[in-house]
């Protein structure tokens, strides 16, 4: 109920202060404007809001993909994590929004190029936390097992990858989070569609309204994502759910 | 190292509890016994109970009892353990909690469902870390009537720091000191475990051991 009433006065305030400054309509639209724009182009703002969502699920799926396989790739062998560590960490010391012109110039103006950018913000966190998580396996377990003649395979699924679930869900969470960003970026770069490519054409011929409106549903699009994946990363450790919740 | 030149044996099919204080190496020797330092190799085919219950939290009561079949991968032997797992569980007054999460149970009966994971094992030989030390008073008692009772048959070394529970479970108690690590005569109090809390001889025994403990002091 708070975040509605908070949302609900930051709209009315910024209704009044356009009312009240008479700030042109290409500059800073009012939401009540914003909103009609939205009804009456909602057939164009779907099918770019379709575009996106499917770039941003495609990225999350492929980064938290990626992301598993580094970890567990990393936490099974010493000799791989010695080489390609330094990878990683060098993928994300470059900015992302300094390789998408070359992404775009490799995978084209499609999806192809959307999905990956947000594979690569995507992947990082998660790869960092569950390879901690599969690291930090109670020590206790690990000596029960070793003195029931467990086989490194079935401690390895059975004991180490449950035990670091709840520190994979965290990392998908973050994931979930920052994966409009590379879909978004991409988009701004060079695409053909999706919300981030509607508000750069929209800003550029001073549709400003529709340009929010986009944003309006960018934001919506990514606290659904959020949610979803917490609401399921929850039920995957259904162990760690506080007492009577 | 833990210990010098330290010879120790146990009596095959009876509980031998070795009592010390904090610090003396109690959890190493086990350790050691079981496997788990670098470079050894365990005394036998063990099972082992540490003082947490280290239960999975992920597992139900019933697949944590099996936990050891499941790790070795051999499915037969799992199929065929299942039906002692479930007796070992009603033995030790689970039997209606075979579905529940560990985390839906107290302390004692998270305890008392690792004691039927170790039983169920079913190993000639049983190492037990302080099992109890983590228990109310109430509940420790309950618990050692109970592990005595279950052990029957079994060697079992049982590392404690208290007397009155060496002198209820064990066959044989024996004091150790250091470091460096030693370990005294073998104490084989009257009477068959599980021994009664109540009994005098015991409290003769409890206080014998305590002068015992205190001389053995760690500096």
């Amino acid at each position: 109920m708070r975040p509605l009433i908070t949302a609900l006065g930051l709209v009315a305030a910024w209704e009044a202060l356009v009312w009240a400054t008479g700030v042109p309509l290409y500059i800073l639209p009012p939401p009540s404007r914003v909103a009609l724009v939205m009804i009456e182009r909602f057939d164009l703002l779907i099918v770019h809001a379709a575009w996106t969502a499917a770039e941003m699920l495609l990225g999350l799926a492929l980064g938290l993909l990626l992301g598993c396989a580094i970890a567990i790739v990393f936490v099974a062998s010493a000799g791989w994590r010695r080489w390609a560590l330094p990878l990683v960490i060098a993928s994300q010391a470059i900015p992302v929004i300094a390789i998408a012109p070359l992404l775009v110039l490799w995978l084209g103006f499609g999806m192809a190029s959307k999905v990956a950018m947000a594979a690569l913000v995507i992947f990082f966190p998660v790869a960092s936390t569950f390879y901690d998580g599969l690291r930090r396996t109670e020590a206790g377990w690990l000596d029960l097992a070793c003195t029931m003649n467990a086989t490194p395979r079935s401690v390895l699924l059975r004991i180490r990858l449950p035990a670091a679930l709840p520190a994979f869900a965290s990392g998908a969470r973050v994931a979930a989070a920052i994966a409009p960003i590379g879909a978004v970026i991409g988009e701004w770069v060079g695409a053909s569609a999706g919300l981030g490519y509607l508000m750069t054409q929209q800003l550029a011929r001073g549709q400003t309204p529709l340009a929010f409106a986009s944003l309006f549903l960018l934001c919506l699009l990514g606290l659904a994502l959020y949610h979803v994946t917490d609401f399921a990363t929850r039920r995957l450790v259904p162990w760690q759910l506080p007492q009577g919740d | 190292m833990v210990a010098e030149r330290l010879t120790l044996a146990f009596s095959a099919g009876r509980t031998t509890c070795l009592l010390g204080r904090s610090g003396v190496g109690k959890t190493s020797l086990l350790r050691w016994l079981a496997g788990l330092l670098p470079g050894t190799q365990p005394i036998g085919r063990i099972a082992y109970m540490a003082q947490q219950d280290l239960l999975l939290p992920w597992l139900s009561v019933l697949d944590n009892v099996l936990l050891g079949y499941r790790l070795r991968e051999d499915a037969r032997a799992l199929r065929g353990a299942e039906p002692r797992a479930r007796k070992l569980l009603g033995d030790v007054g689970l039997g209606e909690r075979l579905g529940d999460l560990p985390a839906a149970l107290s302390g004692g009966m998270r305890q008392r469902a690792a004691l039927a994971r170790t039983l169920c094992e079913n190993r000639p030989i049983v190492l037990m870390d302080e099992p109890f030390a983590h228990l109310d008073a109430v509940t420790r008692l309950e618990l050692q009537d109970l592990s005595a009772r279950l052990l029957v048959g079994r060697t079992a070394v049982l590392v404690t720091h208290d007397p009155l529970e060496a002198l209820r479970v064990g066959h044989e108690v024996r004091v150790l000191s250091g470091p460096p690590l030693d370990a005294g005569p073998v104490l084989a109090p009257p009477g068959m475990p599980p021994r009664d809390p109540a009994d005098p001889v015991l409290f003769a025994l409890q206080a014998q051991l305590i002068a015992e403990l205190r001389g053995s002091a760690p500096p």
